[in-house]
């Protein structure tokens, strides 16, 4: 008896190379599915197409649209890698009928922690420092090498979904004031295990924020959230840290 | 003649890349008669009677027997910082001389450049930022991992004032906190912070993720991490030091990271301050370092200055000292 046969068919798009599935998750996958190569399925007849049940998306590959769509009768579910389902056309995938799954809980930490760890190399400029710490030929200038203070400082964040919210977790412990701007205001039990403040207007944020925080999906509504308007608003002496998307800003506008 | 009142302070220098900040002058000539160290060699005789304190800021102007016995009026050293290593605290007290520095002032910074340190090292930020900015990248590859702080094992090296903010920090982030400290703390000290007592620094070091070393020096931390205790430290462990350069084996250091018995270090501190150029440790890929920061920002700089110069308007009107250093 073939164990591939038994096993549903996943579409992945390559193992390993720039952005391919990690060598060492394909054995893991392999227990549960028989894995489908993109480019297996383009030299192949039409049997395969017909064995892919699900894609395992992966780095945003492969891509996603009508053509692929059409040619897999089976396809029931896509799993996204990640939280961003900004470069999905969710209503093309629900219009054929299959299901969408993307992995929130898994990156959540991870990226709150990358929040967290841009913002206290900024203020503290870990990077420049380590260039006068560490190159051959730079003057050693301790003395005024000075950055801006994390603990204690007003840190907005705009975006309070699980990532945002666990990035207000981490600077309560570094006994930041934190401002929230969100679709939806968080509950009381919620604002209060984080000394959360909610700003109805992202403007109230803008003004008060020595540390502004980004941390929103995007959608058309958060397309250029943060413009020269926006910019303008905050103080001389703020930070901007993004950890959302590139796109929720123009980049015309950073100075 | 306002000059005559105000008592007199021995500073180093104003300015440059040790002095006294200049916005920091003023503040103290409102208050103290400043005496630079090359005013006073110029006329020793005349300006060493009228000097009672020194404002010792980044470890100068250095103060041995020979600056003693020249100041017969001295009363109190206000040294900036936490660490007072770098004085001979038996000799000033021999003199009768008070010693305070700045605890508390510079807690948090160093604790958030300790989590800094820790977050900067283990998600790769340097190596990345320089990826993301070079203009040879042409793509950013799927397989460029870090190693994740959340969840992880901290182990603190010294629980003082601190180690003990850290640990603060270190909760937030869901990390699994042992420590090891000369005394256990008090069981809501360690509750609050989640924090398991390591009375032996092994059980620690072969447990830990990451090893963060916030003693003060003194001659039983010199040296404390070594060969040996670098080779129980787990292969994927990082070294993390804001404490002081000389409480690590330096060499023993580049030996470990060379034959990868422990896989990173980021340190604040090194011994000396700055490393030669040509210091092995600058050449690993796997060492962060930055130019002892820990209580480099605008806020506490201020906030030391008015401490330290609390401390000697005290000390010289014989009153008790804040952050009197004792023996």
């Amino acid at each position: 008896m073939m164990e591939g046969e038994e096993l549903p068919g996943l579409l992945v798009n390559e193992v390993g190379g720039m952005h391919g599935i990690l060598h060492d998750h394909v054995e893991f996958l392999r227990k549960h599915f028989c894995l489908i190569i993109m480019k297996e399925l383009l030299e192949s007849k039409k049997n395969l197409r017909k064995k892919v049940q699900a894609i395992y998306l992966w780095w945003h590959k492969p891509v996603i649209d009508k053509d692929l769509l059409q040619s897999l009768p089976n396809l029931k579910v896509i799993a996204n890698s990640g939280v961003g389902m900004d470069h999905l056309d969710l209503k093309l995938v629900a219009s054929f009928g299959v299901k969408m799954a993307n992995a929130p809980r898994a990156v959540s930490s991870s990226t709150a922690d990358t929040g967290m760890a841009l913002l206290l190399a900024s203020a503290r400029r870990l990077v420049e420092g380590y260039h006068v710490a560490s190159s051959p030929g730079m003057e050693y200038c301790e003395a005024d090498f000075l950055g801006v203070e994390v603990t204690g400082a007003t840190l907005g964040i705009i975006g309070m979904g699980s990532i945002g919210y666990k990035i207000a977790l981490r600077a309560k412990a570094f006994e930041m004031k934190i401002l929230y701007h969100n679709r939806t205001r968080r509950k009381e039990q919620e604002e209060q295990a984080v000394g959360a403040i909610y700003c109805e207007k992202l403007d109230d944020l803008l003004c008060q924020a020595d540390f502004v925080m980004v941390v929103v999906s995007l959608t058309p509504q958060t397309h250029k959230l943060i413009g020269k308007r926006e910019m303008e608003l905050m103080k001389p002496t703020a930070t901007l840290v993004n950890i959302s998307r590139g796109s929720i800003w123009k980049i015309c506008s950073i100075c | 003649m306002e000059g005559q009142e105000l008592p007199c302070v021995l500073i180093d220098c104003i300015g440059g890349k040790h002095g006294v900040y200049e916005d920091h002058a003023e503040f103290l000539k409102e208050r103290f008669c400043l005496i630079t160290m090359k005013e006073y060699l110029e006329n020793k005789s005349f300006l060493g009677k009228k000097i009672r304190a020194i404002y010792m800021w980044y470890h100068k102007p250095v103060i041995n027997e020979e600056l003693l016995q020249s100041l017969p009026n001295l009363k109190i050293v206000a040294s900036s910082g936490a660490g007072v290593d770098h004085l001979d605290l038996n000799l000033l007290s021999s003199y009768g001389v008070k010693v305070s520095n700045t605890p508390l002032t510079v807690s948090t910074d160093t604790a958030d450049l300790g989590m800094a340190l820790m977050l900067a090292s283990s998600r790769r930020l340097v190596e990345g930022h320089q990826m993301a900015i070079s203009p040879d990248t042409e793509y950013f590859p799927a397989n460029w991992l870090g190693a994740e702080v959340s969840g992880a094992t901290l182990g603190i090296v010294g629980m003082g004032i601190i180690g003990y903010k850290v640990a603060e920090r270190a909760k937030a982030f869901e990390m699994k906190i042992l420590y090891h400290n000369r005394k256990q703390r008090n069981k809501e000290e360690e509750r609050a912070v989640g924090a398991t007592y390591c009375e032996k620094i092994d059980d620690l070091l072969q447990q830990a993720d990451f090893v963060m070393l916030a003693v003060k020096l003194t001659p039983q931390t010199h040296k404390l991490i070594g060969k040996r205790e670098l080779q129980l430290m787990k292969p994927t462990a990082i070294l993390i030091n804001i404490s002081r350069g000389l409480v690590v084996d330096q060499d023993a250091l580049v030996e470990a990271l060379q034959n990868k018995v422990i896989k990173a270090a980021a340190l604040d501190v090194t011994y000396p301050e700055p490393l030669p150029r040509d210091h092995p440790l600058l050449k690993l890929k796997d060492v962060l370092i930055t130019p002892h920061i820990g209580s480099a920002t605008v806020k506490t700089r201020h906030l030391m200055k008015e401490n330290m110069t609390e401390s000697i308007q005290a000390g010289l009107a014989g009153l008790p000292i804040p952050n009197e250093v004792l023996l």
